[in-house]
């Protein structure tokens, strides 16, 4: 028995030991949060971008870190518990005092996250497309902005297409809910009647699409060319595009453009019958880029497996996390305040060849593109925008927002400016 | 067009015999970004009536056309062990073998591959095979004009077979509704009378308020109200199938549970992730035997029972014997273990989800007629549910360990007494429960994610079933499953997804306060208290 104590001993001697070096070591570090969930629903999302992270800090410590100091990842795991975000957020900040933070996916999350990093006034980038109508001075924005996807997508769905008859599809919260405001408003401000929209919302999760899939085709039978602007989240796609596939409805017939489906969606899935079907992104693995060769060799070679693939969302974190450590070397410190003033006008290359930049509203410049589903689970691109769509933070669809601009520069300094009745409504977002 | 005619005749004449490089220069204009020219492109490949034109553009539709980056030509790539192996389009001669980098794809968009399909599909209309000429019949439906309206009225005399035969004289009669001569369309829409063909109804309603003659906007609009009502009628039997259909799910989810939980009482929370284990299950046999998916399904049946039976002797002899009669700790055990569980899953085979795929004879559906067509899967779904529903209570009705498990559910000290081993068959219910669980993920991995969340998402519904069937009963989870099947589907059309699920919610709260013990009250001693 006091064998077995003194093991004990030892052990716990031994760990003390080896934490407090850690600690000693950290010192001369530069700490990453990385904010994603690695349980419950939104980890088959998220533990991707968390290795995404993992890698860009090892890739940048190789090159010998950030001014000098090596990086040093603090990964926590919020479970896609929205309240645990916002604890978590407060733990890395003044437990593990992080500089920086990378994280969330569903802009419940975010929201959540919110409060705590504009009272502790920190670093956050979130790189996943949402629904605009924010711009917090503490928040970096590198996924899409609806003007960067959703609008984009309905453009070219009527001018390449001819679609006349619109189906929005979505799961029921924040994000299907504003974005298909927006599209309703630009629908109808482009002529469209009411009688030709239909809006339909399903349950997260739901599994049972048939009496949808079966509105829709009847919906699209009136003979006037009908789409699907899908904003459908997470596991519901795999059974709606299976219906999909079952009862026949092709794309050529009624095409189907999502917003929330990716290579990553897409991988859990046999895509043969659903060749055609499309989704706007502003990053596809099949992007015909150097870079993007570069990348995915890399991110084959770091998770272990040849068969993974590279989607949207990891671009984002990408670009974000390179502004980021340019910033940081601009500013010559990683305090929040200067990486705040020197992040914008930073430019990096994205992933499609091209140099995005951070935008005043805290949202970057990048290319728009359509791809469509193939049968070995990748997209063709068959459209893309000639040039960068810099993110619009609120719409110019809605009433209430389409007066507001974002502009994080001195003397403005103020996430949602009154352009009408020159005034900054005071809150930071 | 003239070499559809020219292949349907069987000319396979070899005077269209086109240079060699001028077609390869035509190919070669396919490496234009832009998808308008190359829709132009393949306008002009199918003009030229190259003999090898119709290789050509199958090999578009399955993206095997890439070019070489820095020769800017266009060939055929075929994946030999990991290496892109590029030959001549023309004559198939080797040109060489390069790396990724260094060559591109030929994509190609809806519209062009719309265009393609339609030009094989009319090459179709000669196939010796009766079904794929009648598919390619009905897929010129839509897309009927005056070239393929020709190609029809000829083949129309050579065709043998009487359903591809009706479906040219419908084919022909919808072209006949935009007949100059009135006569000729009120013909064709006396033809089509009834015809549930969606592309009719969209013909005849343009017909019955702009034609400019009376008496076909009166026979349209007589034709259109026909059609309606039909249409009707076809729409609930599509419901009731949808809810036979959602209601085979809930009772396959949900009829494990009724033994575990109707039976022994045990609430246990980590159904689901029985569910669970035997979609990853079905993955796992498809991943040893990758090239017989049609039989793997069937594999997987029985290796889900033994799988999720196995877990679930596990927990039973692990956890839940030794929380006997106290059901709080029993439910917060079985909450634990799902965790651990879903976690387990997440560590061995990744959070992400895993590609289970459907085998041919699942996939598509049975087609009635142009309004109701049934998928196959949940055809099968459905079946399958009545036979394991068939079984289950042939196991607990004519074989002794159904005798001893409804011995002991009845009265356990009484059957103890009587030289029942209780333990042993408290041990065997939860198996086969959950065994019975493992089997319901197999057909859930044909509808939906296989992932880690898979189980989380049913254990609700099941619940609801076995409450509301009535706990014990096997007959009440199959009468619960299918009414709460349909009447969800009878609700989702009016009020939609989310509002039906509420609305279902609060018929049961109220269904359960009327009469607490659900549809069908175990009798019984154990019933009673």
């Amino acid at each position: 028995m006091r064998s077995y104590k003194n093991k004990v001993k030892m052990v716990l001697a031994a760990s003390l030991a080896i934490t407090l070096n850690v600690t000693a070591f950290a010192a001369d570090t530069i700490k990453v949060g990385v904010l994603h969930s690695l349980s419950g629903t939104m980890a088959i999302s998220e533990t991707t971008l968390k290795d995404t992270m993992l890698m860009l800090i090892e890739d940048q410590n190789k090159k010998g870190g950030v001014l000098g100091k090596k990086l040093e990842a603090v990964v926590v795991d919020p479970a896609s518990n929205w309240p645990l975000f916002a604890e978590k957020a407060r733990e890395l900040l003044e437990v593990d005092k992080v500089d920086v933070i990378f994280g969330s996916w569903t802009s419940v999350s975010r929201k959540s996250v919110l409060p705590v990093i504009e009272e502790l006034n920190a670093v956050f980038f979130y790189p996943v497309q949402y629904e605009g109508e924010e711009s917090s001075k503490n928040v970096f924005y590198t996924g899409a902005a609806p003007n960067q996807q959703a609008i984009p997508a309905v453009d070219y769905m009527m001018n390449d297409i001819g679609i006349k008859r619109w189906v929005l599809a979505g799961t029921d919260y924040v994000y299907p809910r504003t974005t298909n405001k927006i599209l309703r408003a630009y629908l109808k401000a482009k002529g469209v009647a009411e009688s030709d929209i239909m809006i339909n919302y399903t349950p997260f999760g739901h599994s049972d699409w048939q009496t949808i899939v079966s509105d829709i085709k009847s919906f699209g039978s009136t003979g006037k060319k009908t789409a699907v602007i899908s904003t459908i989240n997470g596991d519901a796609n795999v059974p709606f595009y299976k219906e999909l596939g079952n009862q026949g409805m092709s794309a050529s017939d009624i095409p189907v453009i999502a917003f929330s489906v990716g290579e990553e969606e897409l991988s859990g899935l046999d895509t043969t019958p659903l060749v055609g079907h499309l989704a706007a992104w502003n990053y596809f693995m099949s992007v015909d880029a150097p870079e993007n060769d570069d990348f995915i060799a890399k991110w084959k070679a770091f998770i272990k497996d040849d068969k993974r693939v590279t989607n949207d969302p990891m671009e984002a974190h990408y670009i974000g996390f390179n502004m980021w450590v340019k910033a940081v070397e601009k500013a010559g410190t990683t305090d929040p305040s200067a990486v705040q003033e020197a992040i914008i006008g930073v430019t990096t290359p994205n992933l499609s060849g091209g140099v995005s930049a951070m935008m005043p509203n805290h949202h970057i410049t990048k290319p728009v593109m359509i791809g469509e589903i193939q049968a070995d689970g990748q997209f063709d691109i068959v459209w893309s925008t000639s040039g960068l769509v810099a993110g619009d933070a609120w719409s110019d669809f809605l009433p209430g927002s389409k007066d507001l601009i974002a502009d994080w520069r001195a003397p403005l300094s103020c996430g949602n400016y009154n352009v009408k009745t020159a005034k900054c409504s005071g809150q930071n977002y | 067009m003239k070499y559809i005619l020219f292949l349907l005749i069987g000319f396979f004449s070899l005077s269209g015999y086109a240079d060699e490089s001028s077609f390869q220069n035509t190919l070669n204009q396919l490496i234009s970004k832009n998808f308008s020219t190359r829709f132009q492109v393949i306008e002009e490949i199918i003009d030229s009536e190259h003999p090898r034109t119709k290789f050509v553009l199958q090999s578009l539709l399955k993206n095997k056309i890439y070019y070489i980056k820095h020769q800017k030509s266009v060939a055929l790539m075929l994946k030999k062990d990991g290496k892109y192996v590029l030959s001549s389009l023309i004559n198939g001669n080797h040109i060489g073998i390069f790396s990724k980098r260094e060559i591109k794809k030929i994509g190609i968009n809806n519209k062009i591959r719309k265009k393609i399909k339609a030009n094989l599909s009319i090459l179709d209309l000669a196939h010796s095979d009766k079904l794929v000429r009648l598919k390619s019949v009905k897929n010129i439906y839509s897309s009927i004009n005056q070239d393929t309206f020709n190609i029809l009225r000829l083949l129309e005399k050579t065709e043998h077979d009487i359903d591809v035969k009706n479906s040219i004289s419908i084919a022909i009669n919808i072209y006949n509704l935009d007949n100059k001569h009135a006569s000729e369309r009120i013909k064709a829409i006396k033809y089509l009378y009834g015809n549930l063909e969606p592309i009719v109804k969209v013909r005849l309603n343009t017909l019955a308020s702009n034609d400019s003659d009376k008496e076909v906007r009166l026979a349209a609009t007589v034709s259109l109200k026909s059609i309606e009502s039909k249409t009707n009628v076809f729409k609930i039997l599509e419901t009731l199938f949808f809810g036979m259909s959602y209601g085979s799910v809930l009772i396959l989810a949900a009829i494990g549970l009724s033994i575990t939980f109707g039976v022994m009482g045990v609430i246990n929370m980590a159904h689901g992730e029985l569910i669970m284990i035997g979609a990853y299950t079905t993955y796992v046999v498809q991943l040893l035997m990758p090239n017989y998916i049609g039989l793997s399904v069937l594999v997987a049946i029985p290796a889900a029972f033994i799988v999720s039976g196995l877990v679930g002797v596990l927990i039973e002899r692990g956890i839940i014997r030794h929380l006997h009669g106290r059901p709080l700790e029993t439910l917060l055990a079985t909450f634990g273990v799902s965790l651990v569980l879903q976690q387990a899953v997440r560590t061995i085979f990744s959070p992400l989800n895993r590609s289970v795929l459907t085998p041919d004879w699942m996939s598509g559906s049975l087609e009635i007629n142009g309004i109701l067509s049934l998928t196959w899967n949940r055809l099968y779904i459905i079946a399958f549910c009545l036979i394991v529903f068939l079984v289950l209570v042939m196991v607990l009705k004519k074989t002794s360990l159904g005798l001893q498990v409804r011995a002991v559910s009845q009265d356990r000290n009484m059957a103890r007494v009587m030289g029942v081993r209780s333990n042993w068959v408290d041990a065997m219910t939860f198996g086969l429960g959950s065994g019975i669980a493992g089997i319901a993920g197999v057909a859930l991995s044909q509808l939906t994610n296989v992932g880690p969340n898979l189980g989380q998402a049913y254990i609700i519904d099941s619940f609801m079933v076995v409450v509301f069937g009535g706990v014990g009963n096997l007959w009440g989870t199959l009468l619960g499953g299918f009414g709460l099947g349909i009447m969800n589907k009878l609700m989702e059309p009016a009020v939609g997804a989310v509002l039906a699920k509420v609305l279902i919610l609060i018929f049961i709260i109220l269904f359960i306060q009327n009469r607490p013990k659900g549809l069908f009250p175990q009798k019984g001693r154990s019933g009673e208290n």
